[in-house]
């Protein structure tokens, strides 16, 4: 990712960040509310364009996990990530759900799960995905501390196995590997949009 | 693909899904309209083609915002968005699961309703057959019109109100179809015609609703 600039909502938010990640390598994202951690994921994962710079990871050795988890409440546990799973043109759904401790609720509706649950199925998905690249958002919201350690191991088993991980959260995951990237010094300063496309108009 | 089409349709068949709402909504008009403008047999059939294209239509209407709006609410949209499947394919299977939740049964419903508005009867084949051949259009238009609508909050009305002038080709020569055929007259223009709309519909607009999407998604 080169000098990467993006925008929310019509107004340029961070500008000029540049990173690069090797295998193996994971990045927390830090920074205050609203200073762009979910605007520049989602520019990463192809949701939307950026402003400036480019992005030369490849959009299919991306994953991206954001605040919702896509999970259909009527379906159950087994049937959500199988879904997923055979999108991505996977098979094997059985280790996302030993790995994320979700065998013993595999046959309840999504709809009864709680909010740690439903959290833990949607990381799950990450592991279907099969993909290098995860792009977490705030991946331990709602998390209790055993299911954060929980996902913690799963997060190093990924990066032992040549995965990356760009994450932004407020907490410590306990990677004490990983680097981190504040966002504060990379806000854009307050201007008009060159040629931006007016979304208001509906 | 398929497991989207297959995980739609459990969707809509389950508690909840709305599966049955636009028939049941098809049911109650074809009741009503000969409640409302009396027994008189002659007038019914008159303005039965009318009346069994319109409830139709409208009952594919009545179901059209849940195509994409709850996907888009529960983040599922963002993630199909960024998965292998190109999003061109994402919507065509959402146009299928909503037409064979939808316009299917009310294609196999129809001819049941002509009876209670005392269709004549050599216009049974044709309605049924201008159903089939008419509802997948409106399937496919109105997830586009569902696609341009996807990030508005109860955007129920406005997506009525965008997506009932584009219905309007394919009501009147599908219910043009079947006046013709009750009246024993040639239905080869209007058949042509609304095959043309529905296979041209099919083509075009996946594109145009994915594009949609994808700005929405912004």
């Amino acid at each position: 990712m080169n000098n990467l600039g993006c925008a929310r909502g019509g107004l340029p938010l961070l500008e000029g960040v540049s990173l690069r990640l090797g295998a193996g390598a994971a990045l927390v994202l830090r920074g205050p509310n609203g200073c762009g951690k979910t605007t520049l994921l989602r520019t990463l994962a192809g949701l939307q364009p950026p402003l400036e710079g480019t992005i030369s990871a490849p959009a299919e050795a991306l994953a991206y996990a954001a605040h919702a988890d896509g999970l259909k409440p009527t379906l159950s546990v087994r049937e959500n990530l199988a879904f997923w799973a055979a999108v991505h043109g996977q098979r094997d759904i059985a280790p996302a759900l030993t790995a994320m401790d979700l065998r013993d609720l595999a046959t309840r509706p999504a709809q009864n799960l709680s909010a740690g649950q439903k959290r833990r199925l949607g990381l799950a998905r990450l592991l279907v995905t099969g993909r290098p690249i995860w792009l977490l958002d705030e991946p331990t919201v709602s998390l209790d501390t055993a299911s954060v350690a929980l996902f913690g191991a799963v997060v190093r088993g990924h990066l032992a196995s040549g995965g990356a991980v760009i994450i932004a959260t407020h907490i410590d995951l306990g990677l004490p590997e990983a680097q981190e990237l504040d966002l504060v010094p990379y806000r854009a300063k307050p201007r008009a949009m060159p040629g931006g496309f007016d979304e208001a108009f509906i | 693909m398929i497991a989207l089409l297959l995980r739609d349709l459990r969707l809509a068949v389950r508690a909840g899904g709305g599966f049955g709402l636009g028939l049941a909504f098809f049911l109650i008009l074809a009741v009503l309209v000969p409640l409302g403008v009396g027994p008189e047999s002659a007038l019914l059939a008159r303005i039965a083609p009318g009346i069994l294209w319109v409830g139709a239509l409208l009952a594919c209407l009545l179901s059209l915002d849940r195509i994409l709006a709850l996907d888009y609410e529960d983040g599922s949209l963002d993630l199909l968005a960024t998965a292998p499947i190109p999003l061109e394919g994402v919507v065509t299977m959402k146009a299928a699961a909503h037409w064979i939740t939808t316009g299917l049964p009310l294609t196999l419903l129809a001819p049941v309703l002509g009876v209670l508005l005392s269709l004549p009867a050599p216009a049974y084949g044709w309605l049924v057959l201008s159903l089939a051949l008419g509802t997948p259009a409106l399937s496919v238009i109105g997830t586009f019109g569902a696609a341009l609508t996807v990030g508005l909050r109860r955007g129920g009305l406005l997506l009525s109100l965008l997506v009932l002038p584009l219905y309007v080709p394919t009501l009147i020569f599908g219910a043009e179809v079947v006046r013709r055929g009750a009246d024993g007259l040639s239905v080869a223009t209007p058949l042509a015609l609304l095959a043309g709309i529905t296979l041209g519909a099919a083509a075009l607009l996946p594109f145009a609703s994915a594009a949609a999407i994808r700005i929405n998604l912004r």
